[in-house]
């Protein structure tokens, strides 16, 4: 049962290629559905390892399965190998099902798209390096998944092309992680050269050769990298742009899955991590800082994408957080719990947007609760989820993260219960300008911008906002149980219920929280709850009637304290200057110079030795018998002497 | 009375240089013709006679190669010869440097 292992990220592979091949042909919507039928396949594949894998015993659920050995290099053995434990699984079993739903939305959602067949081909080859990168078993095959999925990302950013504004937030992304993932290779250059194996469990067996300051290095190293692909501080603005792309990629990639790789990596290292107290301070504080600061920004975006894009942000500094505390189950449970109910409120942005033609702009939107009830109900969940109010899925896994933060870091946990606050404020403020209010949506019958609604060929139609097919509806039913009902992985007063505690073996049981008393824990949580109350009560007050407050949306956080600004002035503008020099006068003088003067050399020596060919035989006669006697009164010197 | 090797060699020198400086002076195509064999047959007349000095069989097999080729230089030349004639009533070597490149 557990050899079927290899299928996971071998079925949308598989998938990748047939659509690659024959996409075409296939055509909308059988190309979707053959996308979605590989994805669901490969989370079947994943519910049969994990029933597998729950049928042996606690220490024994944790096994290898070589495939090949990739690259023989003396010292250097790099294996393509499966490691399949608690942790992998549980990231295989809500990777593939997430996807496997967002696959399914797609095929409403896409509906009509010139390029409908090359979206699932992005959609499979992604879902198969994801799979990759969870599953390996050593840091480089890791690598090959980790940029798997940056360049799928980077195409389906930038999947509508023809928008200059998709190209390029494409290439952001694209280059934000590049930058960041120098931080992977150096890490891997050094972990091998410590520890001369690149096996995960080689590297933990070998820590003892990563001291003197080593495993912080790695770790940070890793961090590094970590940072560019879940967009933590300072390296967060390329996930605000990549709303770009279409929305169920925003929900797939830039919200459930991809962006949390970094933290799936921080956890895998764990006992790495657990080594190097600087290390985890780092990620700890990078975590909250980047939480609180992007929840700041969220509260004052119109973009109903861009909102939750800095949700997303913020909730990875969260998650971040945990890890940084040594409380990796924590991580794991948000990561979870977020994959769900972000992946949930993007759907239903996305079933917004697509109702409204492709509108935005929340300042254009309102009173949809009369007109899309199942959306409405479906985001009001999710809203109420992430907002972290009780029972919903939000409130154990971020109150699982701030008890952890509470008994290791107390300053951070403060940073994190204010941005609980922030988070309740920003999705209610969300919620409110796009389901209460008036009917803004009304007053746009040929208004002059339209910044989205060019792109998909959709008029500014006369008609109701509506609900989508039912293969949109489904993922947010699905979705919307899982994010309410997500909480009972990890409950945490029940010592006896705990489905997350099989991740035990990987981590060991390291958590902070388990120290405290119940006592503390029921005032913490109290604490949480009331904070998210008191967030989303000011939110629905000051704008489920009001769709402007200017006072409310400083310029700053607007600009996401300007940071792009800061960034174009302090690399781009030098960039460009540096390019343009280049191209004015390194290129035009040096080189083309350079160039230009071999040839007129050439053209000068050839029109001084023109002279010499007269068309005179005599001339070239004398020529030869001149040079025959330069010749042998040479080799008559050299007899002579 | 027999002449020494000298002898042959200075002929041969003397033909030679005969034929280069007629080649150099002379206008006439087939005259030119005419000093380039004589300098080819000067040649011959050295290897036949260090084939001689050095009993060396050698030289006096690469005379038969020398005519061979020579004769068949002469019938490619006098083609062209034949040719330029034809258009230009005349074989005057200077007049064809408007051929050069």
């Amino acid at each position: 049962m557990l050899h079927a292992a290899y299928l996971m990220p071998l079925l949308p592979f598989a998938g990748f290629v047939v659509l690659a091949g024959a996409g075409r042909r296939l055509g909308d919507p059988w190309a979707g559905w053959l996308g979605t039928a590989t994805v669901a396949g490969s989370f079947v594949v994943a519910c049969v390892v994990y029933a597998g894998l729950l049928g042996r015993g606690a220490p024994a659920r944790s096994f290898t399965q070589s495939l090949f050995t990739w690259i023989p290099v003396g010292a250097l053995q790099v294996k393509v190998a499966l490691l399949v434990d608690p942790l992998s699984m549980t990231m295989a079993l809500f990777v593939s099902g997430v996807s496997a739903l967002i696959h399914l939305y797609s095929i409403g959602y896409m509906k009509g798209d010139p390029d409908y067949p090359k979206f699932f081909v992005y959609l499979n080859l992604f879902v198969a390096s994801m799979l990759v990168l969870v599953l390996s078993d050593n840091l480089l095959f890791t690598f090959v998944g980790w940029e798997g999925v940056g360049v799928c990302s980077y195409w389906l950013v930038a999947f509508w092309f023809g928008r200059d504004s998709a190209a390029s937030a494409g290439k952001k992304a694209f280059l934000y992680n590049r930058l960041a993932d120098v931080g992977f290779l150096v890490a891997v250059f050094l972990v091998f050269s410590k520890t001369g194996t690149l096996n995960y469990g080689g590297i933990f067996a070998g820590v003892s050769h990563l001291g003197g300051g080593a495993d912080t290095a790695a770790c940070v190293l890793l961090f590094v990298a970590a940072v560019g692909k879940s967009a933590q501080l300072p390296l967060f603005p390329w996930l605000a742009d990549a709303m770009e792309g279409p929305t169920p990629v925003s929900a797939l990639i830039h919200a459930a899955t991809m962006v949390t790789a970094g933290v799936y990596l921080m956890c895998r290292i764990s006992p790495l991590l657990a080594l190097s107290h600087d290390a985890q301070l780092v990620v700890a504080s990078v975590g909250a800082a980047t939480a609180f600061v992007a929840a700041t920004i969220g509260c004052a975006q119109s973009d109903i994408k861009k909102v939750l894009a800095y949700s997303t942000v913020s909730q990875l500094g969260y998650m971040f957080l945990a890890v940084g505390t040594g409380a990796y189950e924590a991580a794991i449970f948000l990561m979870v719990a977020h994959a769900f109910f972000k992946a949930l409120l993007f759907l239903g942005a996305g079933s917004v947007i697509h109702g409204l033609h492709d509108e935005q702009d929340l300042k254009r939107m309102g009173n949809l609760r009369r007109y899309m009830q199942l959306t409405f109900v479906t985001f009001g969940i999710g809203t109420l989820a992430i907002a972290g109010i009780p029972p919903l899925s939000g409130f154990f896994a971020k109150g699982d993260v701030l008890d952890n933060a509470f008994a290791r870091y107390p300053a951070l946990w403060a940073i994190g219960l204010a941005t609980a606050a922030l988070t309740a404020y920003y999705m209610t403020r969300l919620l409110s300008l796009a389901f209460y209010g008036d009917d803004r949506w009304r007053a746009r019958p040929g208004d002059d911008a339209a910044p989205h609604g060019a792109a998909r060929g959709h008029g500014a139609g006369g008609t109701d906002p509506h609900e989508g097919p039912w293969v949109m509806a489904l993922p947010l039913v699905v979705l919307a149980v899982l994010a309410a009902a997500g909480g009972v992985l990890h409950l945490p007063w029940h010592p006896h219920w705990n489905p997350l505690g099989w991740l035990d073996p990987v981590f060991g049981t390291a958590q902070y929280a388990a120290h405290q008393s119940t006592g503390t824990l029921w005032a913490l949580g109290v604490v949480d709850a009331a904070v998210a109350v008191v967030g989303l009560g000011v939110a629905f007050a000051l704008w489920s009637r009001r769709a402007s407050r200017p006072a409310l949306e400083p310029a700053a956080l607007q600009r996401a304290w300007y940071l792009d600004d800061v960034y174009d002035a302090v690399i781009g503008r030098p960039a460009q200057r540096l390019a343009r020099f280049s191209a004015t006068v390194v290129d035009a003088k040096v080189i083309d110079g350079a160039v230009h003067g071999v040839a007129g050399l050439t053209r000068l020596v050839g029109r001084g030795l023109r002279r010499v060919q007269t068309g005179y035989v005599r001339q070239y006669a004398l020529g030869v018998v001149l040079g025959i006697v330069a010749l042998l009164a040479w080799m008559a010197s050299r007899a002579v002497s | 009375m027999s002449l020494g090797g000298g002898w042959y060699l200075g002929l041969a020198a003397v033909v030679f240089s005969i034929g280069a400086l007629g080649l150099l002076v002379r206008r006439n195509v087939l005259v030119m013709f005419m000093c380039v064999e004589l300098m080819l047959n000067a040649a011959n007349l050295t290897f036949v006679t260090f084939a001689r000095m050095l009993s060396d069989i050698g030289g006096q097999a690469l005379v038969f190669f020398t005519l061979v080729v020579a004769a068949a230089e002469v019938v490619v030349g006098l083609g062209i010869v034949v040719a330029i004639f034809r258009r230009r009533r005349d074989a005057t070597a200077d007049d064809l440097h408007i051929m050069r490149g």
